[in-house]
């Protein structure tokens, strides 16, 4: 007496009296089953609470590793105590039984866990450090090695590095060189015409941008466009093996890479610096004529006066030197870089991160060290 | 779906870049079950009908079938089945250096959304165990493993989902003799279990002699000609003529077929 219950299209219970019999049928494979595959998992660990049951698997058309391992969870990691299956059938159960049950791990936390990520930041910091430090020791190497042989000054990638920091960031600085003037000019302006003191927007121009947001600005923008771009090179040509192929060819990563990087970059500055103090000066210009009436005669003639030259000579000395920092941080932290990808785009995120923070903070000692320079009292 | 005889047809393609053309009514047909290998002179674009067949370049004009259906202009549903279909390792291995091994084989099933942890770690496990890489590795990253470990693990990426179609780009190429053996006799092994149907690009003689069933040789910009190893080398035609000149020297003839 035979009853049969379909409860699936996978599986039949045969009910022959004294014992049951589970048939498997059909396709027992992952791209069969799809989105069936949680509910048939759910419904045969239910069948095999019974441990009575007989297993058939003579019957699948089609089994593969998806299907055993669908089975092995439902047998809660064991063999049935009876099972029918095919001898191919028995090759993938055997493999599926031999897994270790557990993958040994690697590494243990350590209690003291959150006392070593805090050591561990400070000895990256540290590490960090040090790096720069020796990168700008070999770089006075470099310089002394090129002084001695001016033949061998690696012009050509100085140029390159030129064109590629400071002639194609014209664009771009200019545009927010222009904007922010306009903005500042239009905000002071309205302030100061409260007070009468309309013609001192050139003053508060000419100071606050010759000296201070000009070479902040453009530092701020070449530390994200050329910072990012050095730091992905040097990683990229890491992850390709070109470093490796330079230094197999007895060609310094310091000379011919890192030294035209920061001293092209060290050039680049300063020009920018004052392209963009430049363009910010004529959009803070327009707009106070706009705004004030001001004309674009009295504002050219009045600022030699108002500004000293001693504020010009800051903004671009502060340019070189944060040039050159946001180049030999970029340069640091792509020679750090190692052959994957994710320390390439933590590495270029890092980097662009400290040099524009460094930035800020060269801004900082220049204003206290140069507080009485430029300044009318 | 398994009323087809061929797995994969190619019929009048066509592939131009620029005035450079590439493919020229080329026609290809790929058995259900059989090993073809791909075989041709650099530039034959050997690389770009593999990248073809797997969806990765869209012919300029021509039809590839997969499954029997259009590989190019299908919709969404049907595109993203015959991906989960197939199996593809990569020259390089393509890893994803980010994940470890473990998590590099689960990917193709987690993204499936069917599976649960427990059924994906036993999977992730057995597959490793058929492509020989011992538990203690799967924690590693990519970066950490020997370019042999690379291919084995990206092989076991690739028949994460159990495909019936499996793509091999250079599977031997940067293997040593003894560890390319090792490896062909791993894919054979496989092909055993798991009832595949493997496209293979290869330079390796060996690996050619040691796994194709049938050969297709592309040169003059379409297949001139595809047949068993014993009926390619008496093929008249310079390119085959000179690409196993040197091999009929070395090897006996050995028809793979089972």
């Amino acid at each position: 007496m035979n009853t049969q219950q379909s409860v699936s299209d996978w599986y039949q219970l045969v009910d022959d009296g004294a014992s049951q019999r589970l048939v498997l049928t059909g396709n027992l494979t992952l791209a069969a089953l799809d989105k069936k595959f949680g509910q048939l998992s759910g419904e045969l660990s239910r069948h095999a609470r019974n441990t009575d049951i007989c297993w058939d698997l003579s019957q699948i058309q089609h089994m593969d590793t998806a299907g055993i391992v669908l089975l092995w969870n439902a047998w809660c990691a064991k063999r049935p105590n009876r099972l029918i299956l095919r001898p191919e059938h028995e090759k993938m159960l055997r493999r599926i039984e031999n897994l270790p049950a557990e993958i040994p791990e690697s590494r243990k936390k350590s209690p003291f866990w959150p006392i070593q990520a805090i050591g561990g930041q400070f000895l990256l910091l540290w590490e960090n450090l040090l790096g720069m430090i020796m990168m700008v020791g070999q770089l006075a190497l470099d310089s002394l090695f090129f002084l001695r042989h001016p033949a061998l000054i690696p012009w050509r990638e100085i140029s390159a590095n030129l064109y590629r920091t400071g002639m194609q960031a014209l664009g771009i600085t200019a545009l927010v060189g222009f904007l922010i003037g306009i903005v500042l000019s239009y905000l002071s302006s309205e302030q100061l015409q409260m007070f009468g003191a309309d013609i001192f927007i050139v003053n508060i121009l000419g100071i606050s941008i010759i000296r201070e947001l000009g070479p902040l600005l453009a530092a701020i923008l070449v530390a994200g466009r050329s910072g990012s771009s050095m730091t992905a090179q040097l990683g990229v040509m890491r992850v390709t093996q070109e470093l490796d192929a330079l230094t197999v060819m007895g060609i310094q990563h310091s000379q011919r890479l890192i030294f035209p990087k920061i001293i092209g970059l060290g050039l680049a500055m300063p020009l920018l610096v004052l392209w963009t103090s430049a363009i910010a000066l004529i959009g803070g210009m327009v707009a106070a004529e706009i705004q004030l009436g001001l004309s674009y005669h009295y504002f050219v003639h009045t600022l030699p006066e108002s500004v000293p030259i001693g504020n010009l000579w800051l903004g671009l000395g502060k340019g070189a030197v944060c040039g050159m920092a946001i180049a030999l941080i970029a340069c640091h932290f792509g020679l750090r870089i190692r052959p994957n990808t994710e320390s390439l785009g933590e590495g270029t995120t890092t980097s662009v991160v400290t040099s524009i923070t460094i930035v800020i903070i060269i801004d900082a000692i220049f204003a206290i060290v140069f507080s009485d320079v430029g300044i009318i009292k | 779906m398994d009323d087809t005889p061929f797995i994969i047809e190619i019929e009048g393609l066509h592939t131009q870049f620029g005035q450079h053309v590439v493919h020229q009514n080329l026609d290809l047909r790929v058995k259900r079950g059989e090993i073809l290998t791909l075989v041709g002179g650099s530039g034959s674009g050997k690389t770009t009908l593999l990248r073809q067949m797997l969806g990765l370049e869209k012919p300029t004009h021509g039809s590839v079938k997969i499954f029997g259906s259009a590989r190019y202009n299908c919709d969404v549903a049907s595109s993203k089945s015959i991906r989960n279909r197939t199996g593809v390792l990569f020259q390089q291995g393509a890893l994803f250096s980010a994940l470890t091994v473990y998590d590099n084989v689960a990917l193709p099933m987690r993204e499936l959304r069917v599976l649960d942890e427990r059924t994906i770690h036993n999977l992730v496990l057995t597959k490793l165990s058929m492509v020989a890489i011992e538990p203690e590795h799967a924690y590693k990253m990519p970066a950490n493993l020997s370019g042999g470990m690379i291919k084995r693990v990206s092989l076991a990426r690739a028949i994460a989902l159990d495909p019936e179609l499996l793509f091999l780009d250079e599977p031997t190429a940067g293997l040593d003799p003894e560890l390319s053996e090792s490896f062909v006799q791993l894919i054979l092994d496989m092909r055993r279990e798991l009832d595949l149907t493997i496209v293979m690009v290869t330079h390796d003689i060996d690996t050619l002699i040691a796994l194709s069933d049938r050969i297709a040789v592309l040169a003059d910009r379409k297949v001139v000609a595809a047949g068993t190893l014993a009926e390619i080398c008496h093929y008249p035609h310079p390119f085959i003529a000179n690409f196993f000149k040197t091999m009929r020297n070395k090897h006996p003839l050995i028809d793979n077929r089972e």
